[in-house]
C-alpha cells in the first residue's frame, strides 16, 4: 500500500531523494486524516529548512495542520499546481500531491526515518 | 480531544447505524457523533443539490406546557413565544440578567398551553435548568424530554420529496417555521420545516427508540434522489454560507443578541418583565461589537480565533471561518468594532504570521434559490 521507494516520518511526510535532490509530501494515511484539503501553503524557494522545522501548513476543511521537514534541507521548488488544486493532496499524496523540493543536506538523516515497513506499521497501531 | 474519554460520551441511538455506515466519530458537548461520512465537502454539495440526512439527537428538547406555558416563557426568552399562532415557530435566545447569551433556540407552539423548546446539545442542561428556575410561579411544568428523543433532519431542496414517501403530515401544507403532528415511517412523530443548512427541509423529533426506524426509512426513501447521510461537518460549512450563528462561536454569555445582528429576536416592547430586559434596552443603544461576514480576498483561510485588524488597529476577531465550498472562496463571521462594520470595509485578518486581506459583506453568503 505505502510505496517503497522512499521514506517516512511519524508526521506522515513523506520523502523521495534522487541524487541530491529530496521531494517531499504527505501520506495518503494523513490526507485521509485531515479531509478534503482546501489550502496549501508552502515556503518560498530558497528558504533553508533545518529537520523538523515547520515548513507549511495544510488546510482542509474543518482541520489546520502544519508540515514539518523531514530533513535539513533548502527548498529548491514548490509545487505550485497545489496553489489552483488542493485536492490533489487527497486525489493523488505520493505522486501530483507532492509540495516542496529540498536539496539533500545530509543524507544520513533520511537514512534513520521510517522505512515503508515500518510506517505501515504505525499507521496500522494509530 | 479534550471533550473526554470516548467512554465519557453519550451516544445517540444512531450510534451503531452511524459506525456502520463508516462515520468518522467525534466528541461534541459530550456525545460521540459523526463529524462525516464520505467527506465533508461531497455531504455539503449533496445537501445544497439533492438532500441530506443528519441525526441531531444530541440536542436538547424541552416540553413547556400548563395554562401560563406562553406567559413563562415570554418572561423566561427575549421573544414572544406567547404570540405564536399553535402550530408555528420562532427562533429565540435565553439570556441572563445581564443580557448576555445563555442560548439559541427554536420555539415551537405545540398547543395552547404546549411548547416545544430545541436548545444546543452543550446548552441542554443550562437551558433546562435556567426554565426550571424561570417557572417561578407560573402556571407550567418543564418536561426534559432531550435523552427520550431522537432528532432525525432531511435538509435540501429533495427534502420534501423524500418526507412525503413516509410522512402523513402534508408537507404542502407546512410552512417554514412551522410543526405538525403525525407519523414518520409509521411512528408518532412531530415533523417541523425548520433546519440549519439555508435550504428547505423538515426536522423529525421521535421517541429516541424509534430513531434507527426512522433514519433507515427516509435513507431508503432518499436513495434514488441521491439523499447522502451528513456529519457535523458538513452541517457546520453549510451554516456558515446560511450565516446562520453557532453558539460558542459567534454567540455567548459575553454577546448581546443586538451585537450578533439577531436584535430582532429581543422583542423590548412585548408586555411584562423578562430575563436581561433592562440590560438589553440598555445594549439595542450602545452594541460594543458587530458581528460582520467577511471575503477573504488574500491568500488564506480565516479561522475562529484569529484576530482582525482594520487600518493597524485591533478590531475584533474571527469566530468561524472556512473554505466556502459553494462559493469556492474563504468566508468567515467575526467581530469588529461597530465603526467598521459596514459592507465594503477592508479588513486583515492575522492568520499565522501574516496579514491577509479581507473585505466586510453582506450576511448571508449564500442563498438559496426559489
Amino acid at each position: 500500500m505505502v510505496p517503497t521507494d522512499r521514506r517516512y516520518t511519524k508526521d506522515h511526510e513523506w520523502v523521495r531523494v534522487d541524487g541530491e535532490i529530496a521531494t517531499v509530501g504527505i501520506t495518503q494515511y494523513a490526507a485521509e486524516q485531515l479531509g478534503d484539503v482546501v489550502f496549501v501553503e508552502l515556503p518560498d524557494v530558497g528558504r533553508a529548512l533545518s529537520q523538523h522545522a515547520t515548513f507549511g501548513v495544510v488546510e482542509s476543511v474543518k482541520a489546520v495542520s502544519d508540515l514539518y521537514a523531514p530533513i535539513a534541507g533548502e527548498v529548491r521548488a514548490t509545487n505550485g499546481e497545489l496553489g489552483k488544486a488542493p485536492e490533489l493532496v487527497n486525489q493523488d499524496p505520493y505522486e501530483a500531491g507532492w509540495m516542496i523540493r529540498v536539496s539533500v543536506a545530509d543524507p544520513g538523516e533520511v537514512d534513520r526515518l521510517l522505512d515503508a515497513t515500518a510506517y505501515e506499521q504505525l499507521i496500522a497501531e494509530a | 480531544m479534550s471533550e473526554g474519554d470516548a467512554a465519557d460520551l453519550q451516544q445517540t441511538a444512531l450510534n451503531a447505524v452511524h459506525r456502520h455506515l463508516g462515520a468518522r466519530l467525534v466528541p461534541f458537548a459530550g456525545w460521540e457523533m459523526p463529524v462525516q461520512y464520505s467527506g465533508i465537502l461531497d455531504e455539503h454539495r449533496a445537501v445544497r443539490e439533492r438532500a441530506g440526512l443528519f441525526d441531531l439527537s444530541h440536542m436538547g428538547e424541552l416540553f413547556v406546557e400548563g395554562a401560563d406555558a406562553g406567559a413563562m416563557l415570554n418572561a423566561a426568552l427575549v421573544s414572544d413565544p406567547a404570540s405564536l399562532k399553535v402550530g408555528r415557530a420562532q427562533y429565540s435566545m435565553i439570556c441572563g440578567p445581564d443580557g448576555g447569551i445563555l442560548d439559541d433556540l427554536i420555539v415551537y407552539r405545540l398547543a395552547v398551553d404546549r411548547f416545544l423548546v430545541v436548545a444546543n446539545a452543550s446548552n441542554a442542561a443550562v437551558v433546562s435548568d435556567a426554565l426550571a428556575e424561570r417557572i417561578g410561579s407560573f402556571k407550567a411544568v418543564l418536561d426534559d424530554r432531550s435523552l427520550d428523543t431522537s432528532l432525525v433532519a432531511v435538509q435540501g431542496p429533495e427534502a420534501a420529496a423524500i418526507l412525503a414517501r413516509v410522512t402523513d403530515v402534508d408537507l404542502a401544507a407546512l410552512r417554514y417555521y412551522a410543526i405538525a403532528e403525525g407519523t414518520v415511517a409509521g411512528q408518532p412523530a412531530l415533523v417541523a420545516r425548520t433546519g440549519y443548512t439555508g435550504e428547505d427541509g423538515f426536522e423529525a423529533f421521535v421517541d429516541w427508540a424509534r430513531g434507527p426506524d426512522v433514519w433507515a426509512a427516509l435513507e431508503e426513501a432518499g436513495r434514488e434522489r441521491g439523499l447522502q447521510p451528513c456529519g457535523l461537518g458538513a452541517r457546520d460549512t453549510l451554516r456558515l454560507e446560511a450565516g446562520m450563528p453557532l453558539y460558542g462561536n459567534e454567540l455567548d454569555r459575553e454577546t448581546t443578541p443586538f451585537e450578533a445582528g439577531l436584535g430582532r429576536v429581543v422583542k423590548l416592547e412585548k408586555d411584562g418583565d423578562f430575563v436581561g430586559r433592562d440590560a438589553l434596552a440598555r445594549a439595542a443603544e450602545a452594541p460594543r461589537k458587530r458581528l460582520v461576514g467577511l471575503r477573504v480576498t488574500g491568500r488564506g483561510i480565516a479561522r475562529h480565533g484569529h484576530p482582525l485588524w482594520c487600518d493597524d488597529r485591533r478590531t475584533g476577531i474571527v469566530t468561524s471561518g472556512t473554505q466556502s465550498p459553494t462559493l469556492g472562496y474563504p468566508i468567515a463571521m467575526g467581530y469588529v468594532a461597530p465603526g467598521d462594520a459596514e459592507p465594503g470595509t477592508i479588513v486583515e485578518v492575522e492568520i499565522r504570521d501574516a496579514r491577509v486581506g479581507a473585505e466586510v459583506v453582506p450576511l448571508p453568503f449564500y442563498k438559496r434559490p426559489r
